[in-house]
């Protein structure tokens, strides 16, 4: 079960299991769900302007999860314009395989390329993430 | 139970499986365990050949019977019809109408039963454990035609309550039970026989939803004394794009069309069409031709086998599946019914459905993870997701305990 292993490496495993970024806010800025029709994976995003905080609420596989936790790392303390590029390169990096220096932790989830049917697990956070960016522009004036 | 005891079954497994060409196949370099089967089963070689064999030898256009190929076409066709009456020992042939799929014959039930038969007011009842083709037409016929859409709970055995119908029927105005015969996520079968007698005895109709319920065990229209059964073919070992409607006919006989064109018509003017009689007044356009007459070929096969085989090697695989399900620790088996088949539900301890589903299919085996059409009793069992296994046929006992093995392979994997 090599390629096992190279999908369900410790780093996600561990953020699956034991989240850091995982809270239901009570003050937030801007919030989104996110829900995957085919399998009932779940997300709620809650977004705080103030520090840019990404908090997650997430029912789902470990894929999901996990990917949502390392988003949030990734994506605090930088701007909506810098989550879109990150989103971007994460997009490219999980249908590719090929990691990013960029990307940090993220790069943990590339093994999905390998499979298919999950690459849309790993984006459902990035889904709900500019669902809450665009919902929060007008605000931002 | 090994696996070994199960291996003197009532009828040859090794011919069986030779039968299915696909079976052979090697995924990730394992041997394919395919037990996927209740979504959609694989296509035995007489299927596949006799599809081929209408491309090659024998097609034209039926219905418009005016020169030998079409004729030839048309009886081979209509052949089928005769085969899936005598299926569901149906008392005429001219009950049977062939739909794209079981979910397009509820359509058809609900589009033109629904608006002609019920009125404004009238309730129809449900049962928690619907396939959403089983509720979302009943939902779409409440939205535009004013009907009252009600739903039966289940048990937490998953059993059908009937304490919980008869209270929905307390009102006497539900006309119409719409319930399946097997549940695509519980695996056990509802008594459909005592669920007719209920709801005739109130007054309303039953329609079937046999998708499952035909696959594995000889479905008996008339014993049961449905008012509409429906069916796909692709479950029943079958090509895709078949299904059919069984409704009494009397029934039929007082339903408007479903869809308008060809070969549904008595006369057309440009004032007016007058329909033809059913079944051909719901067989609009061109159908499935060599798609319906692979489902004849299904059809043979599967009574060449016969059903009491069929049921008896799938009780043993499931006795055998619960059996080591039940033994690997952290995982729940979702409904604890007396009547059930082929069809096992699960979730584990720590791994996802999904990601359960992942790890197996690198292993070679193919399971089903989601809600299965079904989100609403997925909800009511309190999960989000979970992971079936089905059987078929050509299941072997040895692929159950290569189930196990996986399962307990990714037990260690989330286990730490």
């Amino acid at each position: 079960m090599t390629d096992i292993a190279e999908l369900y490496q410790s780093l996600i495993m561990d953020r699956s299991r034991k989240p850091r970024f995982a809270e239901r806010l009570e003050c937030f800025d801007a919030e989104a769900k996110g829900e995957n029709p085919m399998c009932g994976d779940r997300i709620h995003l809650f977004l705080k302007r103030d520090g840019t905080q990404v908090r997650h609420d997430s029912h789902g596989c470990t894929i999901m999860t996990a990917s949502a936790d390392l988003m949030a790392e990734a994506v605090a303390h930088k701007t909506p314009t810098e989550y879109f590029v990150l989103r971007a390169a994460f997009e490219d990096m999980v249908n590719s395989g090929k990691p990013d220096p960029m990307l940090g932790n993220l790069n943990a989830l590339s093994g999905v390329s390998e499979y298919r049917s999950r690459i849309r697990c790993a984006m459902l956070p990035w889904s709900a993430l500019a669902q809450a960016v665009n919902q929060d522009e007008p605000k931002n004036g | 139970m090994s696996a070994a005891a199960l291996t003197s079954m009532p009828f040859d497994i090794a011919q069986i499986r030779k039968d299915f060409p696909l079976l052979e196949q090697k995924v990730y370099g394992n041997n394919l365990v395919f037990l996927d089967s209740a979504a959609s089963a694989q296509k035995p070689r007489a299927v596949i050949e006799a599809m081929v064999h209408v491309m090659e030898a024998q097609y034209a256009n039926v219905h418009r019977g005016l020169h030998f190929m079409s004729e030839k076409t048309s009886d081979a066709y209509e052949a089928v019809r005769d085969k899936v009456a005598a299926l569901l020992n149906a008392t005429s042939r001219e009950e049977i109408v062939f739909t794209r799929n079981a979910t397009e014959a509820i359509n058809l039930v609900a589009y033109s039963y629904g608006r002609s038969a019920l009125r404004p007011g009238d309730a129809i009842v449900v049962s928690e454990m619907e396939h959403h083709a089983n509720l979302v037409p009943w939902q779409m016929l409440r939205d535009a035609h004013g009907v009252e859409l009600r739903v039966a709970k289940i048990t937490d055995a998953g059993e059908l309550d009937f304490e919980s119908l008869q209270a929905q029927f307390a009102d006497g105005r539900v006309k119409l039970l719409a319930v399946t015969h097997m549940s695509n996520v519980l695996g056990n079968y509802t008594p459909v026989e005592r669920l007719a007698a209920f709801a005739h005895e109130r007054g309303a109709k039953i329609l079937l939803d046999g998708a499952q319920a035909v696959v594995h065990r000889r479905v008996d229209v008339q014993a049961i004394d449905a008012d509409f059964y429906v069916f796909s073919g692709h479950k029943l070992y079958g090509p895709t794009g078949t299904g059919v409607l069984y409704a009494k006919a009397e029934l039929l006989e007082a339903m408007p069309p479903f869809l308008g064109g060809g070969d549904m018509i008595a006369s057309v003017s440009f004032a007016k069409s007058s329909w033809a009689k059913p079944p051909a007044r719901f067989e609009a356009g061109t159908p499935a031709i060599i798609e319906t007459i692979g489902l004849g070929a299904a059809i043979d096969y599967v009574r060449a086998i016969g059903f009491d085989a069929i049921a008896a090697h799938e009780r043993r695989l499931t006795d055998h599946a619960l059996n080591v399900l039940s033994n690997i620790e952290g995982l729940k088996i979702l409904g604890q019914a007396e009547d059930r088949g082929g069809v096992i539900s699960f979730v584990m301890k720590d791994a996802h459905a999904h990601d359960i589903a992942t790890l197996l299919d690198r292993q070679g085996i193919a399971v089903r993870a989601g809600h299965h059409c079904a989100e609403p009793l997925i909800g009511r069992l309190g999960v989000t997701s979970t992971a079936r296994a089905s059987f078929g046929l050509y299941t072997l006992p040895e692929e159950i305990d290569a189930l196990g093995v996986g399962l307990n392979r990714i037990k260690q994997v989330f286990g730490g």
